[in-house]
C-alpha cells in the first residue's frame, strides 16, 4: 500500500500524462465526464458517477472501421487504425470496472473484436473506491464491493491523501515507474474507510433489492409475463438509459458519404430506438413494450444465461437518476417482485 | 498549415429559383457578364423549396458561403413562396449568427429574370465577402475536408 | 392531491372516462413517473407533488389513439402544449377531459444535487423551504434555488384550455426570459462559438430532448429516416452536434411553447431552451409578439407573412 498527499495529485497526473494518455473525470460545462487530461482541465474526483460511463475509453460511441477512397475510377480501402498508444484511465468506480468486465465477455470472446482488444491491451485501469454512495446506488445487489474496486491499481481517497495499491502486473509495472511520488500508506486507515463506507452501503434505499426470479435460464418465466404490459407506458423511447449505461454494448454500423470517400463506422445503438436491429423485412420488435422488455431481459436474463450467471447490470444508478420519465431497472425488478412473478 | 501558401478558393453555393434568378443567371451569361467560377448554382423550383437543412448541408459538405436567390417579393411564380423564404431565412441566419458563425456567409437576394447585371454584381460582391472571411471552419464536417 | 384522486375515481366510476393520465409515485422521494390509471386500485399510487414536472400533453398524442376518453391533469404551462397539439390535429379534444391542476413551480433534482446534496432519503416541503434528509445528515434548501429553469420564467397561472380546474396556482416568474439570450447575443462571434461548442460537445444524441418535446410530434422524425445521410445516433463531430440542435429548434420554431422539457431532461444539462428562446425572441421582435399555444386557432408566424417583413440581412444585422 502506497500513499500520496492530495495536493500532490496534480504532479501525479502530470507525470502519468507525460508517458501516456491520461483519462479521468473532468468537469466541463458543469457536467463531469471522463476526458483527456490537460493542465487546464478541471479534474473532479469527488463526483461519484460521471454522466456518461467511462466505457467510452474502450468502446467509444463512434469509431471508423474503414474508409473507401475513390481516386478516379479506382477504389481503395483503408482500415481504421487500432489503438497504438498506451493510456491510463484514472478514477473508475467499482461498478464501472465491473462494466468493463461485462464488455470483456462480449468483445473478447470469439470472435474477438480487434478494436476493443487493442484498447484493452493498451489501457491501464486505476479504480477509486467510493466513500459517499448515493441513494441511487445498488452495486451491492450484484455482489460488487465499492470499497475494493479492483482493476490494475485500486485507490482510496480521503480528504488528505490518495492510497494506492497495485493489483495486477500492469499495475505493479506502472507503479514502479512513478514510485518516487509515493510514501508508504497506512493499511489500517484504508480499512477504517472501507468499513465506514460499507456501513453506509447497508443503509442505502436499494440495499435489500432482491434478484430472486431473475438470472440464467429464466427466459420462459419472464418473457411472457403480463407485468411487462404497462411498465413501458411512459417510456419516451429515447436512448438516455442505454447511452449512459456502463454495460450496454449494442452498436450499429453505418456509412457516411463525404462526396469523395465513404466512411464505414460503428456507433452505439439503443434498443429503445424504433430502428434497432432493423432488417430488410422490417423490425422484429414493433412496440415500445417489446423494446423496453428487451433491455431488461438482456441485462437480467439473457446475459446471465450466456455468461455463467453474470448480470449485465452493475447497479451504478445512472439510469435511475437520468431517465426523463423516471423509469429504471430498479422499478422493473420491484414491480415483478410485487406482482409475485 | 499549408493553407497560407495556397490561394484560398472559396466554394459558394447559390440556390436559384427556376423562374427568376436562374433565368437572371442565364441572362448574365448570355450578356457576357462575368461572375466568379467559385459560385455553383443549384436550381430549385422556388426559393421556398430551400429547407434550412439544405443550407446546413451545403456548409457540411464544404461550402464557404451559401446564397439564396429568388423572385422579388410580390413576383413569386407561386404567388407567395418567397415571403415564406424571407421569414425562414431571417430566423435561420439569425440562429447561425447566434451560435457564432460569421454572418456574412449567408445571404438572400432577390434577382428577377431581367436582372442579369444584378445577378453578376451580387455574385461578385458575395464572392468578395467570402474571400475576406476566409475558409469556413465553424460549420463544416471535418470528414468532408479531404 | 386527494381531490384529484376523488375526481378520477368519480369519473372512472361514472364511465365517462376510460382512463386517467397522471403521475405515479416513484420509489425514491423525487421520481414520480407519468402513468395511465384504469381502476380505483391503481389510483392508490397516484401522486401530485413538487416533482411532477413531466408535461403530460405529449402522452395525449398516444392517448388520442386509444379507445374512449382520457382524463388528463395539466398544469397551466402544459395547457399551452395541448393547445398547440390541438392546432396541429395531433390530439383529439373530444377524447380528452382536461383537469387543470394548480402549480406553484416544480423542482429540479439536478439543481438539488448541484447544491451538494448527496444520498437523499426524504424530501419534505415546508413553505418556501425544502427539508432534505440524507444519509450524510439533514439539509435545508430554499425552494426558489432549486426551481426548474422554466419556472423562473413562468407563463402565469392561467390554464389556457380545460374542462374544470382543481387547486390553486402561484406564479413563480422572477426572471426575464430573454436575459440569457441577450447576454449571448452581445458576445463576440468567437465567444458565442466557444460557448455553444462546449455545451453541444456534451451531447450524447440520446434524443431525450426530441422525444419528450410536445412540439416534436412527427410520426417519423427526419433524423430517424434511413435515407438520412448523417450519424443519427452519434455526435460524429462538431457539425453533427450543431445540425441536430439547430434543425430541431427550427422545426419547432413558432410552435414551441417554451415548456422547458428539453432542458429538464437533458442528461448532460445542456441549456437547450436557449435555441428555442432565441427563435421566440426573433419572432417577437420581427413579426410581433406571439406565444404558441395561447389558443388553438391563431396561424403560426412561420406559416404566415406580411408584405413588409424584414429582409434576412436586416434581421441578422439588427444587433
Amino acid at each position: 500500500m502506497y500513499k500520496i498527499a492530495r495536493d500532490k495529485l496534480p504532479a501525479l497526473f502530470q507525470l502519468l500524462a507525460s508517458e501516456q494518455e491520461l483519462i479521468l473525470p473532468i468537469n466541463s460545462g458543469n457536467q463531469v465526464n471522463f476526458g483527456l487530461w490537460s493542465e487546464e482541465a478541471e479534474v473532479s474526483l469527488d463526483a461519484l458517477n460521471s454522466v456518461k460511463s467511462p466505457k467510452d475509453a474502450f468502446f467509444p460511441q463512434g469509431e471508423d472501421l474503414y474508409t473507401v477512397k475513390k481516386d478516379g475510377k479506382k477504389l481503395s480501402i483503408e482500415l481504421g487504425s487500432l489503438k497504438e498508444q498506451d493510456f491510463v484511465i484514472f478514477g473508475m468506480r467499482a461498478c464501472d470496472y465491473r462494466g468493463v468486465e461485462v464488455l470483456d465477455k462480449v468483445f473478447l470472446s470469439d470472435p474477438v473484436d480487434n478494436y476493443y482488444k487493442a484498447r484493452r491491451e493498451h489501457g491501464t485501469i486505476i479504480t477509486m473506491a467510493c466513500s459517499e454512495p448515493e441513494e441511487t446506488c445498488f452495486c451491492k445487489v450484484f455482489d460488487i464491493d465499492c470499497t475494493t474496486p479492483g482493476g490494475d491499481i485500486q485507490t482510496w481517497l480521503d480528504k488528505d491523501a490518495l492510497y494506492w495499491q497495485p493489483v495486477s502486473e500492469k499495475g505493479v509495472a506502472l507503479t514502479a515507474k512513478i514510485s518516487e511520488l509515493f510514501t508508504d500508506g497506512d493499511e489500517e486507515k484504508v480499512e477504517a474507510m472501507k468499513k465506514a463506507t460499507q456501513e453506509i452501503v447497508e443503509k442505502l434505499p436499494y440495499a435489500d433489492l432482491s434478484l430472486k426470479g431473475w438470472g440464467a435460464g429464466m427466459t420462459d418465466e419472464k418473457f411472457d409475463s403480463p407485468v411487462w404490459e404497462n411498465l413501458a407506458d411512459s417510456c419516451l423511447a429515447c436512448g438516455t438509459c442505454t447511452f449512459i449505461c456502463p454495460t450496454c454494448q449494442c452498436y450499429d454500423i453505418k456509412d457516411y458519404n463525404t462526396g469523395s470517400n465513404v466512411h464505414r463506422y460503428r456507433c452505439w445503438d439503443s434498443c429503445m430506438y424504433s430502428d434497432f436491429t432493423m432488417m430488410a423485412h422490417g423490425n422484429n420488435r414493433t412496440t415500445q413494450m417489446q423494446r423496453f422488455r428487451q433491455r431488461f431481459m438482456h441485462k437480467l436474463v439473457y446475459f446471465p444465461t450466456n455468461n455463467e450467471g453474470m448480470y449485465s447490470c452493475v447497479g451504478c444508478g445512472r439510469c435511475v437518476g437520468k431517465c426523463p420519465s423516471s423509469l429504471n431497472i430498479v422499478k422493473v425488478i420491484k414491480k415483478f417482485e410485487e406482482k409475485g412473478e | 498549415m499549408s493553407i497560407e501558401n495556397k490561394e484560398f478558393k472559396p466554394k459558394i453555393v447559390a440556390f436559384c429559383c427556376n423562374w427568376c434568378s436562374y433565368a437572371g443567371a442565364d441572362l448574365a451569361g448570355s450578356s457576357r457578364l462575368a461572375y466568379p467560377a467559385d459560385v455553383k448554382i443549384i436550381r430549385v423550383p422556388c426559393s421556398c423549396r430551400v429547407n434550412p437543412m439544405f443550407v446546413l448541408r451545403a456548409f457540411e459538405k464544404g461550402a464557404d458561403g451559401v446564397i439564396l436567390c429568388g423572385c422579388h417579393p410580390g413576383d413569386c411564380h407561386y404567388t407567395t413562396g418567397n415571403y415564406y423564404t424571407r421569414r425562414r431565412m431571417s430566423l435561420l441566419f439569425s440562429m447561425l449568427d447566434f451560435i457564432g458563425v460569421e454572418n456574412g456567409r449567408t445571404r438572400v437576394e432577390w434577382v428577377s429574370a431581367a436582372e442579369g447585371v444584378k445577378f453578376s454584381t451580387t455574385m461578385n460582391d458575395f464572392a468578395k465577402k467570402i474571400h475576406s472571411l476566409g475558409e469556413n471552419v465553424r460549420l463544416g464536417d471535418i470528414r468532408c475536408k479531404n | 392531491m386527494q381531490e384529484l384522486i376523488n375526481k378520477s375515481k368519480e369519473l372512472l366510476a361514472s364511465g365517462s372516462i376510460n382512463r386517467v393520465l397522471g403521475w405515479k409515485a416513484g420509489d425514491l422521494s423525487y421520481n414520480p413517473e407519468p402513468a395511465f390509471f384504469t381502476s380505483e386500485e391503481e389510483l392508490a399510487d397516484f401522486i401530485y407533488d413538487d416533482f411532477c414536472a413531466a408535461n403530460l400533453s405529449k402522452f395525449m398524442i398516444e392517448a388520442a389513439k386509444k379507445e374512449g376518453k382520457t382524463l388528463v391533469f395539466l398544469k397551466p404551462c402544459d395547457t399551452y402544449s395541448f393547445n398547440q397539439l390541438l392546432k396541429e390535429h395531433r390530439v383529439d379534444r373530444e377524447k380528452a377531459y382536461i383537469v387543470g391542476v394548480g402549480c406553484s413551480g416544480k423542482l429540479s433534482t439536478t439543481k438539488i444535487k448541484e447544491q451538494g446534496v448527496k444520498g437523499i432519503t426524504k424530501i419534505t416541503t415546508n413553505g418556501d423551504t425544502l427539508e432534505i434528509a440524507t444519509l450524510y445528515g439533514d439539509k435545508s434548501l430554499n425552494r426558489s434555488d432549486v426551481l426548474l429553469e422554466r419556472c423562473h420564467v413562468c407563463k402565469g397561472k392561467e390554464h389556457r384550455i380545460y374542462d374544470e380546474l382543481i387547486g390553486e396556482s402561484k406564479e413563480t416568474s422572477d426572471r426575464d426570459k430573454f436575459k440569457e439570450v441577450e447576454m449571448l447575443e452581445k458576445m463576440s462571434p468567437e465567444e458565442k462559438f466557444a460557448f455553444f461548442q462546449q455545451e453541444l460537445s456534451k451531447c450524447i444524441r440520446c434524443n431525450a430532448c426530441r422525444n419528450v418535446c410536445p412540439a416534436c410530434s412527427c410520426r417519423k422524425c427526419v433524423f430517424d429516416s434511413d435515407k438520412f445521410d448523417s450519424a443519427q445516433k452519434l455526435n460524429a463531430n462538431s457539425f453533427e452536434e450543431k445540425m441536430f440542435h439547430i434543425i430541431r429548434a427550427f422545426h419547432v420554431a413558432g410552435r414551441c411553447t417554451d415548456c422547458g422539457e428539453c432542458s429538464r431532461v437533458c442528461p448532460e444539462g445542456i441549456p437547450l431552451h436557449l435555441f428555442n428562446r432565441k427563435f421566440i425572441k426573433d419572432i417577437d421582435e420581427l413579426y410581433g409578439e406571439f406565444r404558441a399555444g395561447e389558443d388553438a386557432e391563431t396561424v403560426g408566424p412561420l406559416t404566415s407573412f406580411t408584405f413588409d417583413d424584414a429582409e434576412p440581412q436586416e434581421a441578422v444585422e439588427r444587433g
